[in-house]
């Protein structure tokens, strides 16, 4: 099949545009996402295509975006809410965990919450410690809402339209990182394309060990395994793409295969994505596993702004090879 | 200090336009009389309920003294509008017509309450009432609102999203953002601010720099239809009919009530409310604003001798309620995991872990 590589925001910008022509209930708001074109550049050209009543410029006020997402969706409209970064989206923690995730559950049924919460994520470009998180974990502490993380854009494409149609709350981040970086999507792609929720994906194939990763995790391990193939290391690369819910099958099935993990993050290592796959490993992997399980992650600090040392702080591939060879 | 604002602009407002506005019919005053016999009723069952531990939860907050702040507001409403409060949400629930059963059987955790016993006191909702909940965080309901409200908007409806907020919500984050993004939206919701004086214990006028709490419109260029006398129900009727017509073609719309709490912030503050000058306070609310007599007075005068019919509709309301209490008490506790896990996802009983999946059931 013909594929041509396409930007991770350019396959973002055709979902959400080919789901707003779907449907009417569909419709977008945030800080800047009108007039300015999107902050990223994702909603560039939808005020002149839809008009200033679906696509709705917001106040800076988080909060309120967080909530009347909730209360619009309650009500029969599809939200695409946009926080121009996850680091905005603290101020609307409340919004998110309290309401958009408990409505359904405290009124025992009664309101369906069919939004998505749309956030560019990551750490890096000097961007200093406030600008500079990935805590896609945080929220997928919480039941009632689902997290989607994509790492390319094929599955970013399929990840986001499988979210706007789902009837559940969605929290899906964009990795800052990801946005510019090409990769293949089919030409003759159909508009149905989804990708169901929770259901992860193998993007390398190995038998010697099992590299855990979302979003921009799975660059790193991708690094990582073409230069452990050099030595002969065939590494097998699981993308778990959703944080919530876990796709803790998948991980099985490599790890009954390799008997080897490691798991790959951009985020900080306490109550950890690391962390908890991990747990998961170990109470239901015991009799597989052959080595401890290993996680890389950003350093434990908030990130500098200095290039060398806010480097120093960040995953990359070839920490992840040195952790591989730790425990082959 | 005894809690009284005397300045109510709207009240003279109200008394100077009279008629003008159109009085409700004999028929509505009655029915008006029913609703707030059946708060308080409902109200102090619930607290006597709670001291005998047969109402479990730890919150628990009350509409007795609320009751005209709730009736004569969503009078101003139709069917097809919205209503949405916080935690203090029974009066509001029985007011739009939810059965008492179901709400008393949510109080006491149980299957058959209108949230499946998942809710509680503060989380009472009802769809087919365009009741779209009470909430349990400070102003965390105010956005929702906001949202309700567009959806009105985006698709050409008139209807209005009233919407309850206390005085001490005027605070916080919630309030200052949902308003103005109301504003700029130009969105059909009247923010009603129950002020009762105190925000939990702490007094308006040691939590908010404007004390003249319906004056926070101005900083978002919304309307304010003033502060009325919430103890009188007429009063508050006439304001909110206009805000209500107003909030349907323009947008926005602000009005304070100064009411009165008489069971404390929640059943649990025995504490704060068992202060001397508090009790003194209360009498005096009591004796001189009680929204059950001015409304009594106001049939009486209008009409002459009803007592026959409103002493029909205490009966009513000490029997519905009884009625309400042996329901919920009869009715089944949930118990098991189906009924722990059910309704947290859309599409997916499961929650934690399943032989699949963690966090949620893959369908």
């Amino acid at each position: 099949m013909a594929a041509r590589n396409i930007a991770m925001r350019e396959a973002i910008r055709r979902a959400l545009r080919e789901e707003m022509h779907r449907d009417e209930n569909v419709f977008v708001m945030g800080e800047e996402v009108a007039y300015w074109q999107g902050t990223h550049r994702v909603t560039r050209g939808f005020l002149e295509e839809f008009g200033e009543r679906r696509v709705r410029d917001t106040p800076i006020s988080e909060m309120a975006i967080g909530g009347a997402a909730v209360g619009a969706a309650m009500a029969g409209l599809r939200p695409v809410a946009e926080f121009m970064t996850i680091n905005f989206a603290f101020l609307a923690l409340d919004a998110i965990a309290n309401h958009a995730a408990k409505v359904r559950y405290f009124f025992d049924g009664m309101f369906k919450v069919p939004l998505v919460y749309r956030a560019a994520s990551g750490w890096g470009n000097q961007a200093t410690a406030s600008h500079s998180h990935a805590p896609e974990p945080i929220f997928a502490h919480f039941p009632g809402i689902y997290v989607g993380c994509p790492s390319n854009s094929l599955d970013a494409y399929g990840m986001l339209k499988a979210s706007i149609r789902d009837d559940n709350p969605v929290l899906f981040t964009e990795s800052i990182a990801l946005y510019p970086k090409p990769s293949p999507m089919p030409e003759d792609l159909e508009e149905d394309y989804l990708i169901p929720i929770g259901k992860g994906d193998i993007k390398r194939e190995g038998g010697d060990v099992t590299l855990v990763a979302y979003a921009r995790g799975v660059d790193w391990a991708l690094g990582a395994a073409r230069q452990l193939a050099r030595d002969g290391v065939e590494a097998e690369v699981v993308d778990l793409r959703w944080l919530r819910p876990l796709d803790m099958e998948l991980v099985y099935k490599s790890f009954k295969k390799t008997n080897r993990c490691v798991i790959v993050e951009e985020s900080l290592p306490m109550y950890s994505f690391g962390g908890e796959v991990a747990a998961n490993l170990q109470e239901n992997m015991f009799d597989y596993m052959d080595a401890p399980i290993k996680r890389v992650a950003a350093e434990d600090v908030p990130l500098p702004y200095s290039k060398d040392i806010e480097l120093l702080a960040l995953p990359n591939a070839q920490k992840v090879v040195d952790v591989v060879k730790e425990i082959l | 200090m005894v809690y009284f604002p005397t300045y109510m602009d709207a009240h003279a407002a109200v008394i100077k336009e009279g008629k003008a506005m159109g009085s409700p019919s004999k028929e509505m005053l009655l029915d008006w009389y029913r609703q707030m016999v059946l708060i308080r009723e409902f109200e102090e069952t619930c607290h006597q309920l709670y001291e005998e531990k047969r109402i479990t939860g730890v919150y628990l907050h009350l509409y007795s003294g609320h009751e005209a702040s709730g009736v004569g507001s969503m009078a101003a409403l139709r069917k097809t509008d919205h209503v949405i409060t916080a935690y203090r949400d029974h009066g509001i629930a029985l007011i739009l017509g939810m059965d008492p059963k179901a709400v008393m059987a949510e109080m006491m955790g149980k299957k058959t309450g209108s949230s499946g016993g998942k809710g509680g006191s503060m989380h009472l909702a009802s769809k087919d009432h365009n009741f779209w909940g009470g909430y349990a965080i400070v102003g965390g309901h105010l956005p929702l609102a906001a949202g309700i409200a567009l959806e009105a908007r985006y698709r050409g409806k008139d209807d209005v999203t009233m919407t309850y907020v206390g005085d001490g919500a005027t605070n916080n984050g919630y309030f200052h953002e949902s308003l103005n993004m109301s504003a700029i939206w130009d969105l059909p919701v009247i923010w009603i601010i129950e002020n009762n004086g105190y925000g939990m214990g702490t007094e308006v006028e040691r939590a908010s720099g404007q004390i003249e709490l319906h004056r926070k419109a101005e900083a978002y260029g919304i309307k304010s239809f003033g502060r009325v006398d919430a103890q009188n129900a007429l009063d508050v009727y006439a304001v909110a009919s206009k805000a209500v017509e107003y909030a349907r073609t323009k947008g926005p719309a602000v009005i304070e009530h100064v009411t009165y709490r008489y069971r404390g912030h929640g059943v649990s503050d025995k504490q704060y409310d068992a202060r001397d000058d508090m009790s003194a306070e209360l009498r005096e609310w009591m004796d001189t604003r009680e929204p059950i007599k001015i409304l009594r007075d106001c049939i009486e005068s209008k009409y002459g001798d009803v007592g026959d019919v409103l002493a029909q509709h205490r009966d009513d309301a000490k029997r519905i309620v009884a009625e309400s209490v042996a329901f919920a008490e009869a009715s089944e506790m949930p118990s098991s995991y189906e009924d722990l896990l059910r309704n947290t996802y859309v599409g997916s009983e499961l929650v934690y872990k399943t032989e699949a999946s963690v966090g949620a059931g893959i369908d």
